[in-house]
């Protein structure tokens, strides 16, 4: 059977795409980067892929609000690429600075007139941070988030991460709507792990089809023993990390 | 038409500036400010309409769920209508304050906005950032107070108070040829002194007679734009005019003649080491290129740089240690055929953060503020460049407080046989990134001067803003030239702008460069400010004709603007040619060895050796353990770490936190390439307190300092590259050169037993801050002698490195190394402890000893845990390994081996647990290998000296069997207690 291919789709700024091409290849695809200005030059290039990925990073500088300039590229240049893309049996993964990009085309959240229903802010602390938190997962529907270890922990790196519903009423509507998929949860010692104020400690949401999915943690950076803070001594340095798994389910499901 | 959109969160509890703006206010004693609301305001020039304003303030500016806005027109009513500035937030808030970028700062918010627009099918002419407060009703000079002691540095920004003035974001005009001789001839050299300072040359009588004689013989007085080249290009920063000058030396061992400082200590360590190890030489690049190259694996090389930015810093920290860290990554990306960048580091020595307000000279930033400023600049740089920032140190002495230093390093890693590059004659000069402004004019001279109170307003013309995306863009779009060859060599366009990296790279061949084909930011610059400009994110690219299109096509690609602007000739002259005419002419030869070199007097007379003296209130060891771990040198700096993406590039095994319960890291380790187990290990060392008392000690003791951390992991102590970076006080001062001259000799003999090569370094000299004080009296204050030593070492396979975070329960505790009486400089001598003794001292072959055979227990497996003991000696070791393990651990001070006298009760138990002995290590060892560490370390002192216990507590036995207990909690929490960030 051939390996399924997956587009990872960067932008000026974008940070992550290397590790992430990485991270795709160990779960048994072949990853490829691809600049937004040949994918708008060329959209037809979307169509060897099945997997369109937008890694973290901060696209063209995230100095207005992270993702939006990226994001307003993808719905002027790209129309409903993406959409089509979904549409068609495709899956969009978007990590960090590719989940605010998410959001901001309004794939994810959008109430039935197209309003957003929840965005993502300023952490609550103001300031970036990065550290390692631990997350549940009801994945539902959600197909990159099938047959995970649970509990699992990841990193964060982010200033602008905190899900933000417009009312309660509409985090309630996300959540019997079972898009709230990944929420973070409370360490070994009983310790909340929400690193900025998410409402409802939401830390990653899929669309309504579970075919698109966006998360503030980096999988990514999780792929190995290694990779954890608190691996040496503890974990044997050539098992897997929990972020291997979510690649690994974004990969079998399309295979 | 000039719009205003001002965009204001929904809710106001999640108003961050504006909760900061109210706690400042209270900080700064300003009654009355007990709210406020916080406006990100963009100004928007152009043939626009309001329509066209409301799209782009719903789809670009305001975010639909927790933003909202309000569009002004600017060109409307005058500024004096009640409402000019808009309807306050609130009936509270009437009062409104303006913060914007002076016109020509960078602006890169603005720049996006512009940029984004065009994607909306709408086109500005230009945009402007402004940052907008509107506050309860204020006196005006608190106002004023406010906004310039927290909200605005008077280097790049204007402060409106009320509302804004502004019709119009006007450029510039083009600029006209005009043809500025300087004349020189007949100038004596109180004269040219004059002229120097006048013009901000920083060079001296001497030079600039050399400069005068040289252009007697033309028969013709140097242009404007001449003479500055010659400056930049013989700047301090640019050539080492100190540490490479003949000098005459009196030390304690006698007299010693130096025809080039540098060359016969540092270099010849290289050197030295480099034949030592014959065929196994494993450096590829030193002291030659913008970094330091040495071999990593089969098919990889890597290098390092560190750099230091503090002149820029003290004016402007944000601003300056944002632009430091990008100028040491384009000194990476600018080796051989350019190298990617892959760590970070940043070590800043700064004031007590507690330094009352009243002990500030004027025009000092408060060393707190400064702190959150240059945290701030290298964290927004460093994430968005997506480079881990993994290492660093912050060092407290009342010596930085009107000198601060920062120093920001960078790793980076290329293909082997790439790391020779070399200009070829006809090549074009090809410059790329961002485009050309009036930034940063004078930054090399300025960073060879020293600040005054002054300075702030003299030199603000010299401060850089960074502009990261446009790095970012320029580093893939390098990376993707470089790996298809498309040019024959590289380098940075730091100080000195194009003036240095076109001369450097044409220092041979020589090139002519068309001025007027630099993209320009905007119209209005002088011949002179394009070359020298220090505008940031430009490389200058050495490409072959038939190779110009396929790279400007990279750049296309990348969105880099890429402009051929001259020719590398091979006449041996700097041609400058602007609007068709001749502009300037040098001749290389003279530009690159005509500076004279003026013998340089030095003398260093050691201090009396003194007893220690102790205060009569000393505590138990572990209420004074407690004590150390809030000290500002040893506490945790949790607040730093993690505002740094670190863990970028997936590549990282040991983070600067680690361990259950979030402990330190000696160095820390990045895997050299994805998927590969091969590491790198970064370590840094300083005794800023050392330095003041012995400089030989101090640079020997810090250059021991960062190899144990780097050896502590794993790393192999055969192989370990040193950076050195010297900062020095007034070193025209015979005494001070004295000190640099010791510490020069101490990096010499130190790198040469260590057998561990110096790859690369620099120097900031005269870092001296003159005053006037309030009582008229003229005042001076100079940093106390620092060198920074970094060491980057390697490690064979990631997955045996070794932390200092306890694991096991039952396991054992060693201490490796002898314990001496030597706490002067220690952080005992700093809390008040006790006053004097001997510094540490070092013997650097049985330190290499030490490392070989600690390397091996660590190869063989054996070593569980392992901490190298520094700061806050043996106590604050074993503390952080237990924090770091979140299990507890027992010590007997009393089998600690040392060469301490016994009988002094209470003195014996604090001497052996916070003396800073160098060269020492705990180690935990699992029971099975205990019966080796005899094996291991065999020849070296070392004792078993308690163990890994569950209690959560570490417990102390004194050396006369007193026992004493401090819980974990307690120790966490006085090692975490100085948190505080803004």
């Amino acid at each position: 059977m051939l390996s399924p291919r997956v587009l990872v789709l960067r932008a000026p700024g974008t940070n992550c795409d290397h590790e992430t091409v990485h991270a795709f290849e160990r779960a048994g695809a072949i990853a490829k980067r691809v600049h937004v200005h040949a994918l708008a030059e060329k959209p037809s290039l979307a169509d060897d892929y099945q997997i369109l990925c937008i890694p973290g990073g901060f696209s063209y500088g995230d100095d207005i609000a992270s993702g939006r300039i990226f994001a307003l590229e993808l719905k002027t240049r790209l129309g409903d690429l993406l959409a089509r893309f979904r549409d068609r049996g495709g899956l969009v993964l978007g990590i960090c600075n590719g989940f605010q990009v998410l959001m901001q085309t309004g794939m994810l959240v959008a109430d039935p007139d197209g309003k957003p229903r929840a965005s993502l802010a300023h952490n609550r602390s103001g300031q970036f941070t990065d550290q390692w938190i631990r997350l549940e997962a009801k994945p539902g529907k959600c197909v990159m988030l099938q047959g995970l270890d649970q509990p699992f922990d990841l990193p964060v790196a982010h200033g602008e991460g905190r899900f933000v519903a417009r009312s309660a009423a509409d985090l309630e509507a996300l959540s019997a709507a079972g898009q709230l998929v990944l929420r973070y949860t409370t360490d070994a010692g009983g310790q909340a792990t929400n690193p900025n104020g998410s409402a409802g400690d939401v830390a990653g949401v899929c669309d309504p089809t579970g075919r698109v999915f966006g998360l503030m943690p980096h999988p990514e950076r999780f792929l190995l023993a290694t990779q954890h803070p608190s691996w040496n001594g503890r974990l044997d340095g050539d098992a897997s990390g929990a972020g291997l798994a979510i690649f690994a389910s974004a990969v079998k499901a399309v295979s | 038409m000039l719009w205003e959109v001002d965009v204001l969160s929904a809710d106001s509890a999640n108003d961050h500036a504006a909760r900061a703006v109210v706690k400042g206010a209270a900080d700064l004693g300003i009654a009355g400010c007990t709210s406020a609301r916080a406006v990100t305001g963009w100004l928007i020039e152009g043939e626009l309409s309001r329509s066209d304003l409301d799209r782009v303030a719903a789809s670009l500016l305001a975010d639909p769920v927790t933003e909202q806005f309000t569009i002004l027109e600017l060109s409307g009513p005058a500024p004096t209508a009640p409402d000019a500035a808009g309807t306050p937030p609130a009936a509270a808030l009437p009062h409104v304050l303006h913060v914007l970028p002076k016109p020509g700062v960078t602006d890169p918010a603005a720049q996006s906005v512009l940029e984004a627009m065009r994607l909306l099918g709408i086109e500005a002419t230009a945009v402007r950032s402004v940052r907008k407060y509107w506050l309860p009703e204020l006196p005006r000079a608190d106002a004023e107070r406010l906004a310039w002691k927290l909200l605005a540095s008077d280097a790049i920004h204007d402060v409106v108070i009320g509302p804004l003035p502004l019709r119009a974001l006007s450029g510039g005009r083009p600029w006209a040829f005009t043809e500025a001789e300087v004349p020189l001839e007949g100038l004596d050299e109180g004269a040219l002194a004059k002229l120097s300072r006048e013009r901000c040359l920083a060079l001296s009588p001497l030079e600039l007679s050399a400069v005068r004689d040289h252009f007697a013989t033309l028969g013709r007085a140097p242009l404007e734009i001449e003479l500055e080249t010659i400056a930049q290009t013989w700047s301090e920063h640019c050539c080492h005019k100190t540490l490479g000058s003949p000098i005459d030396h009196e030390g304690p061992d006698g007299a010693v003649r130096y025809d080039n400082l540098l060359k016969e200590t540092v270099f010849a360590a290289t050197r030295e080491v480099r034949e030592a190890l014959g065929r196994g030489d494993w450096c590829v690049s030193v002291f030659r290129d913008n970094s330091g190259v040495v071999r990593f694996d089969g098919d990889h090389d890597i290098c390092i740089k560190v750099e230091t930015h503090n002149h820029p810093s003290a004016i402007e920290p944000y601003g300056g240690a944002a632009t430091g860290l990008g100028g040491v990554i384009r000194d990476v990306l600018g080796t051989g055929l350019g190298a990617k960048p892959i760590a970070n580091l940043d070590v800043f020595c700064v004031a007590a953060p507690d330094t009352p307000a009243a002990d500030l000279p004027p025009g000092v930033i408060p060393p707190q503020r400064l702190l959150a400023g240059v945290v701030a600049g290298v964290g927004d740089y460093g994430n968005r460049m997506g480079i881990p920032t993994i290492a660093g140190a912050v060092a407290f002495h009342p010596g930085y407080l009107c000198n601060p230093l920062v120093f920001c390093g960078t790793v980076g890693i290329m293909p082997r046989n790439s790391a020779q590059a070399e200009v070829r004659k006809g090549d074009l000069v090809v410059v790329a990134g961002g485009r050309t402004g009036r930034d940063g004019i004078h930054g090399a001279t300025f960073s060879s001067i020293e600040l005054t109170s002054d300075s702030e307003s003299q030199s603000g013309g010299s401060v850089q803003i960074g502009h990261a995306i446009n790095e970012k863009v320029l580093v893939e779009f390098i990376l993707e030239a470089s790996r298809q060859r498309l040019f024959h060599a590289i380098t940075d366009c730091g100080a000195g702008g194009l003036s240095s990296a076109v001369g450097e790279m044409g220092a041979s061949l020589g090139a002519t460069v068309d001025l007027d084909k630099v993209p320009l930011k905007y119209e209005g610059l002088s011949a002179t400010e394009v070359w020298i400009s220090e505008a940031q994110e430009r490389m200058v690219l050495a490409v072959a004709p038939g190779d110009w299109e396929k790279l400007a096509r990279v750049a296309a690609d990348e969105g880099v603007e890429a402009t051929a602007i001259g020719t590398f000739t091979g006449d041996g002259r700097i041609e400058l040619k602007w609007q068709g005419r001749v502009a300037g002419s040098l001749d290389c030869h003279f530009l690159h060895d005509g500076r004279p070199r003026q013998r340089l007097q030095s003398r260093y007379v050691p201090l009396p050796a003194t007893a220690p003296a102790w205060s009569a209130t000393a505590a138990s060891p572990g209420a004074t353990l407690l004590e150390i771990l809030a000290a500002p040198d040893v506490a945790s700096k949790e607040w730093i770490i993690r505002q740094y993406d670190h863990e970028v590039q997936g590549c990282s095994v040991i983070k600067p936190l680690l361990g259950p319960g979030e402990g330190p890291a000696d160095a820390t380790v990045v895997r050299g390439v994805l998927g590969r187990d091969r590491g790198i290990a970064l370590g840094v060392g300083l005794r800023h307190r050392v330095g003041p008392l012995d400089p030989w000690q101090m640079a020997a003791g810090g250059i021991i300092e960062a190899v144990a951390n780097v050896v502590a992991t794993g790393a192999d102590p055969d192989r370990i590259a040193l950076l050195d970076n010297f900062c020095w006080g007034d070193t025209r001062r015979p005494e001070s050169l004295g000190t640099l001259v010791e510490a020069c000799r101490a990096c010499h003999d130190v790198a040469v037993d260590l057998g561990a090569p110096f790859v690369s370094g620099k120097d900031s000299l005269n870092n001296v801050f003159a005053w006037t004080d309030a009582a008229g009296k003229p005042r001076e204050l100079s940093i106390p002698p620092t060198l920074l030593a970094t060491a980057m070492g390697q490690v064979d396979d990631v997955r045996r490195v070794v932390t200092p975070d306890l694991k096991r329960p039952g396991s054992r505790l060693a201490v490796i190394g002898l314990t001496r009486d030597d706490l002067a400089g220690s952080q005992l001598e700093a809390l008040g402890v006790v006053t004097g003794g001997a510094v540490p001292k070092i013997d650097a072959p049985s330190c290499r000893k030490t490392f070989r055979q600690l390397a091996r227990a660590i190869r063989d497996g054996g070593i569980l845990a392992c901490h190298d003991v520094s700061d806050g000696g043996l106590l604050a070791a074993v503390a952080e390994m237990a924090i770091g393990g979140g299990i507890g651990a027992t010590i007997d001070l009393g089998k600690v081996p040392t060469l301490l006298e016994g009988g002094q009760g209470r003195h014996a138990d604090l001497a052996i647990a916070f003396a800073e002995s160098p060269c020492r290590f705990v180690c935990e060892v699992d029971a099975e290998s205990a019966g080796r560490m005899g094996e291991w370390l065999e020849g070296i002192p070392w004792a078993w000296v308690g163990e890994v216990v569950t209690t959560p507590a570490v417990t102390i036995t004194g050396c006369f069997g007193a026992e004493e207990s401090v819980t974990l909690d307690r120790l966490a929490r006085a090692w975490r207690s100085r948190q505080a960030s803004t």
